[in-house]
């Protein structure tokens, strides 16, 4: 069943809808409860995908549809994260990953009276990302990698079905980059969320996703698909053997072609 | 002694420093006290016209506080809505900053010509002048919100009005308090101004008089009132802020 649809989409940013699209002839279909992963060069229109797919922007032509609906005002059941963590400085960390369910329904009547299970709720979430104990810092007293985990809960909070991201781990180091890449896969394996990330990290996209899409650059469409189905659950040793290598070296021949092209 | 117990003296090292220099320049160069007085003498007007100095500077207080409050209200009302929607800033900004341009001194006998000279005038004046900057600064709070963190509320179907309560406000708050250091030094300005030109009442006024009458201690007098009084509120101002946004200052969040 596919959950998130794009069906030759263009999108141009700026009044009237002259000018070069971001996007143009964008199709691609992700199934429920996949992990999808968008790699393409700099500047193709990865982060317009993710916007057009959360009813952030609208497309000149073609339609966008999730679960179902076609979209003509931001989703609501989607989960977002960035590269930036972007958490409020004048809350604490447990406060920071309830302000979605203060803004989402049916939550956001229920928050006051259920605050006790709310907090006990994202106490959970924290622990599940190794943070127990972290919520009630700010997020200035957590380091980086901490915060983009802190980050990741706010996004799954009000348990959406959709989960983007949109390089999450761009300004990580490595080694907190593969943890945080086991935490993903724990989260989607435990809840079976649709995921949608964008990254420039081919082995990330290699190691998590069930499916990734090549992009071209600008105007960017979609110019290869291709299907990972190494088992789950996944080893970070998988990223050291001789497939995962080879499905990293054909994304990559993919990205330079599309790069040339341009 | 402790570096830190040093530091945090030296504001009183420099102060008796420069009052020592000062009396020390006025006699080794025999300058004559109706040119600069020395601090000795200056105190000495205090003693002598204490009743004059307490009365007008509790007035000039007064005036300049309820400027600064109209300005607080006023400034921050305009504010939000410049910070909330483009078209009111586009529209408002351009007036916003040509009225800023115009010299307040200028707009004083306007103010004189409808609510006659007095205290009307001065509150006013005191208002014109510092309500810009915190307008300029909560505006720019609230425009400054990280784009990604607007997308992730505004996926989640959050309203205009939900990322300005739980973002804008709270964000706009540190630019807000900082603004209110510059803005009560300048309602002193423009109550000052406003009293010197049209008022028979306040420092302003108090020190135009002895200076007509050629009583220099006594202006002397009204300037040091005045830069104790600046230094006061600022101080206020400065608590205030620490005690109201203190995260902004350990986060790092950019100062307006
Ligand atoms: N708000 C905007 N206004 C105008 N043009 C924009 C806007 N956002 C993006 N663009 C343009 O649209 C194109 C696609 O941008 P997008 O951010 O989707 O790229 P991206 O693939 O996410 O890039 P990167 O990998 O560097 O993050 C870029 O060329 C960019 O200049
Ligand atoms: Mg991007």
């Amino acid at each position: 069943m596919a959950f998130v649809t794009l069906d030759g989409v263009r999108h141009v940013y700026g009044r009237g809808g002259v000018g070069l699209p971001a996007v143009e002839g964008l199709s691609l279909s992700v199934k429920e409860g996949e992990f999808a992963a968008v790699v393409g060069p700099s500047g193709c229109g990865k982060s317009t995908l993710m916007k057009l797919a959360t009813g952030l922007q609208f497309p000149a032509a073609g339609t966008v549809t999730v679960g179902g609906e076609k979209v003509s005002r931001p989703v609501k059941i989607a989960g977002m994260a960035f590269q930036a963590p972007t958490l409020l400085p004048w809350r604490t960390t447990r406060e920071n990953l309830l302000l979605p369910l203060e803004i989402v329904e049916p939550h956001r009547s229920r928050i006051r009276r259920d605050k006790a299970a709310y907090i006990a709720k994202a106490e959970r979430l924290l622990a599940s990302v190794g943070l127990a104990g972290a919520g009630s810092k700010f997020p200035w007293e957590l380091s980086g990698g901490m915060q983009q985990r802190a980050s990741l809960c706010r996004a799954l909070i009000h348990e959406p079905r959709l989960l983007m991201l949109d390089e999450p781990f761009g300004a990580l180091d490595a080694f907190t980059r593969e943890e945080l890449w086991c935490v993903i896969r724990d989260l989607h394996a435990a809840s079976g969320i649709t995921v949608i990330l964008v990254t420039h990290d081919l082995r990330e996209a290699a190691f998590l996703a069930d499916r990734i899409f090549v992009m071209s650059a600008r105007p960017g469409r979609i110019i290869a698909e291709r299907v990972v189905d190494f088992p789950r659950p996944r080893d970070l040793e998988v990223t050291y053997t001789a497939p995962f290598q080879d499905v990293v070296h054909e994304l990559r021949a993919h990205i330079v072609r599309a790069r040339q092209a341009a | 002694m402790s570096a830190t117990l040093f530091v945090r003296l030296a504001p009183w090292i420099f102060t008796i420093a420069l009052l020592v220099l000062w009396e020390a320049a006025v006699r080794v160069l025999a300058i004559p006290v109706f040119f600069l007085p020395p601090p000795t003498v200056v105190a000495g007007a205090f003693v002598e016209f204490w009743p004059a100095i307490w009365k007008n500077s509790l007035w000039t207080l007064y005036t300049t506080v309820v400027g600064f409050l109209l300005a607080i209200g006023f400034g921050l009302a305009l504010g939000l809505a410049v910070g909330w929607s483009r078209f009111v800033y586009a529209g408002i900004y351009p007036i916003l900053i040509g009225f800023n341009a115009v010299p307040k001194v200028a707009v004083v006998p306007i103010l004189v010509l409808w609510f006659g000279i007095g205290t009307v005038p001065a509150v006013i004046t005191a208002f014109l002048i510092s309500f810009f900057p915190i307008v300029v600064n909560v505006a720019t709070g609230l425009a400054t919100i990280e784009p990604e963190l607007e997308d992730v509320l505004k996926a989640l179907g959050a309203s205009k009005l939900d990322i300005m309560r739980k973002v804008g406000i709270p964000r706009a708050l540190p630019y807000f308090f900082g603004s209110l250091k510059v803005a009560i030094t300048l309602a002193f300005v423009g109550s000052v101004i406003s009293e010197s030109v049209a008022s028979n009442v306040g420092i302003g006024n108090m020190m135009l008089q002895a200076q007509a009458q050629f009583q220099v201690p006594l202006v002397f007098a009204g300037l040091v009132v005045l830069a104790v009084e600046g230094i006061a509120m600022y101080a206020i101002m400065a608590w205030i802020e620490r005690r109201m946004t203190g995260w902004a200052h350990r986060s790092g969040l950019a100062q307006g």
